[in-house]
């Protein structure tokens, strides 16, 4: 199968990449060339094989619930493009 | 046309951990911004995440209590998507397999017109997820201000089965599961803070019809009010529209209570490809039979029993039940309550008349003073003891009802913390009613004397004079008088 | 040169205890080297203040007598560590300038120890790369020839060691990011058990494989290390519950009677001679030494790279969203609507290589084609972890090529992501199967480039397998040799 342009458009969007209509074409070519190389992988048989998320097994180690002393805001906050009284700042947020 | 509604319920709990479920930062409400969004909530590169097992436990807690199968394995995974309130630009949630699924609640439905029911629903799933910080719309030089705060507190999200038929049968569910997870002690439900937030899935199809119709999901409704206000609303909206030829569009609507409607919530981006995939920062996360068993052990008789026991064990009526398990602690003022009604009226009384009795003050006086001083029953200054000697007074004639809210308000402004606090008012103010027979007849014929122009009324077939003369004759004894017999006696005397 | 600098971090270790040298000497002789080798282009931040204030504190931990081993070694970082110190950047125009306000596990485990921090040094950006030339401050090069490539994405930790400007350099592997860049400049690299070093403060890349390690010039050293470096962490929940061991306890075992597995799929096309020939002339020194080698078979690994491209991507796609401009970070300057000031802000933040991956993980994921790529690879990578350990009842160590060339040119690849992709195809199976190895210098291919030797060993067989190259090192000399120069 291959990447079409609008398949490379929608990614882009939901990746939040802007991507020119050059750059779209020249990703669609390397995308596709890739996806070659992936499917390869579509020969191997693979029916009632669980599926492996994890390197090694085991199960999730849980924590207590207990509260910390937290490193301050102002140490935290110092690398914010925009910050004011103690917020991030982002434009306007249309709900 | 008949139309029947079909309203399905997604919860949002914030569950009451002292820690976020991923971060050691602390839950608690109303702090400085961003002062309580650790390294973790702010998605500073580099952090990962550590789960908090009290959420874990309290996910159990809920799926026990609902009769829902415990998943000996579940997953979390991540729901990607941008928006500023969401600092990792994805959720970490549960999808494929939830920890709770499946489970039923019973709840008691009261419709405007109409007798109350009883309506089970099944429960789909409850799962554990982290909740988004927050966008304040202020105006930051034309910018939104985002606090993180919040971001990481978690949520247990619980899906019913969309088996609510009604604005009424929706309230009455929620209104169950709040006092249910406020029982369990999984969530503070506290609805101003957003600690229970309810979303419901809307639609309407004509009476008989096998599919359902197009649903709309509607937000922010963060009271019982709203809830039914929103859902009578929607519904109506949709009717209209089909009525009128239009189509319901599937989208998601916000409740607006200053206009009374509800209103097209700018659809988030992406809402159709959230990419979920196993987050490969969490293993799977495995739940013991033991450490179930563990948890079931620690579990409080449920609302649902509790109420099933006053009406079977009791013989109170549903209604009385219902309001009694409103919460726990209500429920267990009034059982102690009762039970040292019965107990101190010492084979004086029936036992279903002590309850029934104790459960009258329970929903009359004390509520009523509750709510006057604003304050919960756990905090009630005329304790449990206290109350169930004074209905026991009332219960052995010692004095009459009148008298005892006399006694009750003196025991709550009072400071006798003493469980017979209402035997020290009663003799302190010789307050015990008069029962000897002789002692009222004296009385009676003295108020017979002095009011001959009530009696010519009541003989010439007045009734009210009759009550004049009650009146009279229970002043003349200062309402110490047992009312039956002063009635019976006069009766008598007037008859003569 | 300076003798010192040609010292292991063994010696360093007796020399600073016997005090014949104090840690602000070496922290001053490798300062002026990295200050006078500013053209390979190896560190990103240095800060002399604060390098030589950590030394003198080494000192006086020295002097007061209760120092460990490594106390008043110098290291260097790579920077996908995150540290308070010095900037981390993760080579991305993205964190340009980003203090971090905590120290990654293996930083705070190292400096407990007493070691020295030298800087912050150069890889591919987000470790995203087999070259180093995806760096958003330029490309290190390759201190054996300034034509090559260090390899990547520990390309600057590699390059580092090589050129002796640190004698230990922290690296991450993912794919390969150790071990080529080891091979690529003639140091030892050794990738640990995926959950053996803590994840805590590494700027993610693909969370189920992404595992920190060691540039050093000798397995004895990186074993040394490990033992301040490894161990469980509560930080990250996928972190290995097990207690610390000492790395070093094998070293001294004898190769004899070592069952060597040689995967004869990593012998096929594309194996260029001259890597071949020096890979076999080491296999022919581990029999000479006692070892037996046992040919065995990898099928499904050989297939290794789509499953590798396929996971790896989609865990960066997400692992890399918090990349936003919002909280730290680029933020465009032409941002307008929200809507606009993440795509601006994240297409300048971001180089080609990232956007790419990005790419390929968004759309391996997206609706429609998660199952046919993500599950289908998440069950490929079950059947390669399934085949090493068939592979381990057969032998106790595997031994192949790392990569199937010398060290390129800079831009040679650089151009053709598809090609670049395929120079992983020797280290990507241990990475999915989540298992320790390494890369040791076996000698030099075309145009005078070193070629190094993979070591694979089972799960938690770190110390068989540094012993094993130990026992090596100990009967070759390829480790101790220092390009011209340096």
């Amino acid at each position: 199968m291959s990447l079409t342009l609008s398949d490379v458009e929608r990614i882009a969007h939901l990746a939040r990449i802007q991507i020119t209509p050059a750059d779209a074409e020249r990703m669609l070519g390397e995308l596709n060339g890739i996806f070659g190389l992936i499917e390869q992988m579509q020969a191997i048989d693979t029916t009632g094989i669980e599926p492996m998320a994890h390197p090694l097994g085991g199960a999730q180690r849980l924590r207590a619930d207990e509260h910390q002393t937290l490193i301050p805001r102002d140490d935290t906050m110092k690398n914010a493009p925009a910050r004011q009284d103690g917020l991030f700042l982002v434009p306007k947020v249309i709900e | 046309m008949q139309w029947e509604v079909v309203i399905g319920f997604e919860t949002h709990t914030q569950l009451s951990t002292d820690s976020k479920i991923f971060s050691p930062a602390s839950t608690a409400f109303g702090a400085e911004p961003n002062t309580q969004a650790s390294v973790i909530d702010l998605a500073l590169p580099g952090v990962l995440p550590v789960l908090n097992r009290g959420a874990v436990e309290r996910a159990i807690r809920f799926g026990l209590a609902i009769g829902a199968k415990i998943a000996p394995r579940s997953i979390f995974a991540r729901k990607n998507y941008f928006y500023p309130d969401l600092p990792k630009g994805y959720q970490i949630s549960q999808y494929e397999i939830p920890v709770v699924q499946g489970g039923t609640m019973s709840f008691v439905v009261t419709p405007k017109n109409g007798e109350p029911y009883t309506k089970t629903i099944n429960l789909t799933r409850a799962h554990l997820e982290e909740d988004a910080g927050k966008s304040l719309h202020e105006d930051y030089q034309g910018m939104s201000g985002i606090d993180l705060n919040r971001a990481g507190t978690p949520l247990l999200e619980i899906v019913t089965e969309p088996e609510l038929r009604s604005s009424a049968e929706a309230v009455a569910y929620a209104k169950a599961l709040h006092s249910l997870v406020t029982w369990l002690g999984i969530c503070d439900g506290n609805m101003q803070e957003g600690s229970f937030r309810c979303d419901a899935n809307v639609s309407v199809r004509p009476l008989g019809q096998k599919e359902f119709g197009t649903r709309c999901e509607i937000k922010n409704l963060n009271s019982f009010r709203f809830l039914q206000a929103a859902i009578d609303y929607e519904v109506r909206r949709q009717i209209e529209l089909i009525e009128d030829g239009g189509r319901v569009v599937q989208e998601t609507r916000l409740y607006d209570p200053d206009r009374d409607e509800t209103r097209s919530m700018r659809s988030k981006e992406d809402a159709m490809d959230y990419r979920y995939f196993p987050d490969p920062d969490l293993l799977p996360l495995e739940i013991t039979p033991d450490w179930i068993e563990q948890i079931k052990a620690t579990l409080p008789e449920l609302p649902g029993a509790m109420r099933e026991r006053f009406v079977r064990d009791f013989g109170l009526p549903e209604y009385d039940a219902q309001t009694l398990t409103a919460s726990a602690s209500l429920a267990a003022y009034y059982e102690a309550a009762a039970r040292a009604a019965l107990a101190d009226a010492a084979g004086k009384a029936e036992a279903p008349a002590a309850y029934k009795a104790t459960s009258n003050w329970v929903m009359g006086e004390v509520s009523a003073a509750l709510n006057e001083h604003g304050i919960d029953v756990a905090a009630a200054p005329v304790s449990a003891a206290q109350l169930g000697r004074l209905v026991a007074r009332v219960l052995d004639g010692t004095i009459n009802q009148k008298t005892a809210k006399e006694v009750f308000a003196a025991i709550w402004s009072g400071d006798d913390r003493d469980a017979a606090a209402a035997d020290t008012i009663i003799d302190a103010r010789g307050l015990k009613q008069i029962s000897d027979t002789g002692a009222i007849e004296k009385l009676i014929d003295e108020v017979l004397a002095a009011n001959q122009k009530s009696v010519d009324e009541f003989r010439a077939g007045k009734e009210k004079a009759f009550n004049a003369l009650v009146g009279q004759a229970m002043k003349a004894t200062k309402g110490k008088a047992n009312p039956a017999q002063v009635n019976e006696i006069l009766k008598r005397k007037l008859a003569g | 040169m300076s003798d010192l600098a040609r010292k292991t971090v063994a010696e360093l270790s007796a020399l600073l205890a016997k005090k014949e040298v104090s840690a602000v000497e070496l922290a001053r002789l490798y300062l002026d080297r990295i200050d006078a080798n500013r053209d390979l282009n190896v560190f990103l931040d240095v800060r002399p203040e604060v390098t030589l204030k950590q030394a003198a504190a080494a000192d006086a931990l020295i002097a007061a007598g209760n120092a460990g081993p490594l106390a008043g070694i110098p290291i260097a970082h790579k920077d996908i560590f995150v540290t308070r110190d010095f900037a981390s950047t993760a080579a991305s125009k993205m964190l340009e300038g980003y203090m971090s306000p905590f120290d990654a596990t293996v930083v705070e485990q190292l400096a407990a120890a007493g070691m020295v921090t030298l800087g912050k040094i150069n890889c591919d950006e987000f470790a995203m790369g087999s070259s180093n030339e995806n760096s958003a401050y330029g490309p290190t090069l390759n201190p054996w020839d300034k034509k090559a490539v260090p390899g990547g994405s520990s390309g600057g930790s590699s390059a580092c060691v090589a050129a002796r400007l640190a004698p230990v350099a922290s690296a991450t592997d993912t794919g390969g990011s150790i071990r080529e860049p080891a091979s690529f400049a003639g140091v030892t690299g050794v990738k640990p058990t995926y959950g053996r070093p803590s994840r805590w403060g590494m700027i993610a890349f693909a969370s189920s494989l992404d595992t920190a390690g060691l540039m050093t010039a000798t397995a004895e050293d990186a074993a040394l290390v490990f033992n301040a470096m490894l161990g469980h962490d509560p930080k990250d929940s996928t972190s290995l519950d097990r207690p610390r061991e000492d790395y070093t306890r094998a070293l001294a075992n004898p190769v004899k009677g070592l069952r060597i597995g040689v995967p004869k799929e990593f012998f096929g096309e594309g194996l260029s001679p001259d890597v071949e020939a020096r890979v076999r002339e080491a296999l022919k020194q581990y029999e000479a030494l006692g070892a037996e080698l046992v040919e065995i078979s990898l099928p499904v690994s050989a297939l290794g790279i789509p499953v590798y491209y396929v996971v790896s991507s989609a865990e960066a796609s997400s692992n890399l969203s918090r990349f936003d401009g919002v909280r730290y970070g680029h933020r465009s300057a032409k941002a307008g609507d929200l809507l606009e000031m993440y795509k601006a802000s994240r297409s300048e933040g971001f180089g080609a290589e990232p956007k790419r991956r990005i790419m390929i993980g968004t759309y391996v994921l997206s609706h429609g084609y998660y199952d046919a790529y993500y599950i289908k690879a998440q069950q490929v990578r079950r059947l390669i972890a399934d085949e090493f350990q068939r592979a381990f009842t057969q032998c106790d160590l595997i031994a192949g090529p790392v990569a199937p060339t010398v060290a390129f040119d800079i831009g040679a690849k650089s151009s053709d992501p598809v090609a670049m992709y395929k120079s992983d195809l020797y280290t990507v199976p241990g990475s999915l199967a989540g298992v320790p190895s390494m890369s040791l210098p076996v000698g030099f291919g075309d145009g005078g480039r070193p070629v190094g030797l993979q070591l694979i060993a089972n799960h938690l067989d770190e110390a068989r397998m540094l012993g094993a190259a130990h026992q090596f090192q100990l009967a070759t000399d390829w480790h101790a040799r220092v390009p011209a120069g340096f």
